[in-house]
């Protein structure tokens, strides 16, 4: 239904279950859980003291100036905007290969932003006063400071952008650089989202609306989305970047292609801040809209990375959903939850979940849910191991929701 | 009381946590804009970790007026 087409060219990430695409994807095959227990001090007096931070530490990759004027969010947006824009076989910025800087767009998310060098800095200044705040604090704490370091690293001057739309950021950042493309805006945009939030106020905020695990003595078996012992998501930190191309552009230069985008939906639930629609009627939408947008029937659908955080009711409600929207195909789809493994990397989780359904189409493989021993009967194929897709032409979802009653679907189609 | 080189010496490590920019570059006829390309917020955070190196006290307004190296070191020895 839309002339321009988009695919998927380079992929990059860098999550707690590896420090790039090719160590993530192994580790979600493998079922292993990035998720462990915070020893640190500060941690002590929480409810929830688990976490699934970086496998590998963005300063260790980074050159030194760099990293120190850029906040936690920014320094693992650019680690993965760096491994993507390369897997994309671009060797140098916009102007110096084959994109056209002012046709060169960034749209890189965030659910929180800087939020640990705006505690820092405040702490600095009731310790020591505003001479001690850091004249950088602004640049690194703004929201859009990830987005805008990648922009200038890659020399993209079409415009840079920041979804805001707490968990459902990433996925609405890859939503946003197909419009630039179909719109005849950009012809490379470089999506994702990146989230740094492993600090006591947003966990304690986060234990406050009883959303967190609280299994602290068992780490790895704490994120089990649909399983009946379930008991809060655990909080996540990483980043994930693909590169969008129109199908032209990216044939132009015989770019190897991951995936098609063939649609991009969202919706809002307008019902409640926190709470999800108990009927999942906006998931349902988006999803429905997504596969419209992209020419696919439900039967097409044959894998879904679903957003399941491991909550109770966020859970079963995303199944109905699911099954409201894809009919009586729903059973034909295998359906997963990499959260299981990454825990929950909120502004970053549509982004990097994106990856994985990317990575499944490529492979055929998708990645099982760890965890899952005594599923709910929701309904659907949930995946409690590896399992394959098969060969022709098929196509994903990836489900991402966030607070604000925020949905958005992306329908993935194999190249 | 330390030397004029050790001031500069400790300066120069300054300017090369702040700024990446290789000690041994941080010499007293070397601008800090125009050679060693450290920015106007750069400029800031040497200025603030020099405050708490030496113990002194530089204004906003004379900040702009420490072009070079030897500048600093010189606005900094007179007031040990």
């Amino acid at each position: 239904m839309t002339s321009t087409r988009v695919v998927v060219t380079g992929l990059g990430a860098t999550s707690p279950v590896g420090g790039d695409v090719a160590s993530t994807w192994s580790a979600l095959l493998e079922g292993r859980s990035g998720v462990r227990q915070l020893t640190e001090e500060w941690a002590e007096p929480l409810g929830a003291r688990i976490a699934a931070q970086v496998a590998v530490e963005p300063t260790e990759v980074l050159e030194r100036v760099k990293a120190r004027r850029l906040d936690r969010s920014g320094q693992l947006a650019l680690v993965a905007a760096i491994e993507a824009w390369a897997d994309a076989g671009f060797t140098g910025p916009a102007g110096e290969v084959d994109v056209d800087p002012e046709r060169l767009a960034v749209a890189v998310a965030s659910g929180i932003g800087g939020v640990t060098t705006l505690l820092s800095n405040y702490d600095n200044l009731l310790a020591a006063g505003p001479r001690r705040v850091s004249p950088l604090a602004i640049p690194m704490l703004m929201p859009n400071g990830p987005a805008a370091a990648v922009g200038l690293r890659f020399n993209a001057k079409a415009g840079v952008h920041t979804p805001v739309s707490a968990c459902a950021s990433g996925n609405e950042s890859i939503a946003l650089g197909v419009d630039l493309i179909r719109l005849g805006r950009a012809d490379v945009v470089l999506v994702g989202g990146t989230e740094a939030a492993v600090h006591p106020l947003p966990m304690a905020a986060f234990g406050q609306m009883m959303a967190l695990s609280k299994r602290n003595d068992d780490p790895a078996g704490a994120s089990r989305p649909w399983d009946k012992g379930r008991d809060g998501f655990v909080l996540g930190e990483g980043a994930a970047v693909l590169v969008l191309e129109s199908a032209e552009h990216a044939a132009a230069r015989g770019a190897r292609v991951y995936a098609e985008v063939a649609g991009a939906a969202i919706t809002a639930d307008s019902h409640d801040i926190a709470q999800p629609d108990p009927a999942g009627l906006g998931a349902t939408r988006a999803m429905k809209r997504a596969l419209v947008e992209g020419d696919l029937a439900a039967g097409d659908v044959l894998h879904i990375n679903a957003h399941a955080t491991s909550t109770p009711q966020g859970d079963v409600a995303e199944a109905l959903a699911i099954r409201n929207a894809l009919g009586d195909a729903a059973g034909g789809a295998v359906v997963t939850s990499t959260k299981s493994m990454t825990g929950h990397l909120l502004g970053a989780a549509g982004a990097l979940e994106s990856v994985a359904t990317v990575l499944a189409l490529h492979h055929r493989t998708v990645p099982g849910t760890i965890n899952l021993t005594d599923p709910e009967d929701v309904g659907l194929d949930l995946a409690d191991k590896t399992r394959d897709l098969p060969a022709g032409d098929i196509a994903a979802l990836n489900n991402s929701f966030g607070f604000g009653g925020h949905n958005v679907a992306i329908a993935f189609r194999s190249a | 009381m330390p030397s004029t080189d050790e001031i500069r010496a400790d300066l120069a490590d300054i300017v090369n946590e702040v700024a990446g920019i290789p000690a041994d570059d941080v010499q007293l006829d070397k601008s800090f804009v125009d050679d060693l390309d450290v920015d106007s917020l750069s400029m800031v955070e040497v200025v603030v970790a020099a405050e708490e190196k030496f113990g002194v006290t530089i204004p906003d307004d004379e900040v702009k007026n420490l072009k070079t190296v030897g500048d600093a070191v010189s606005f900094i020895e007179n007031r040990l």
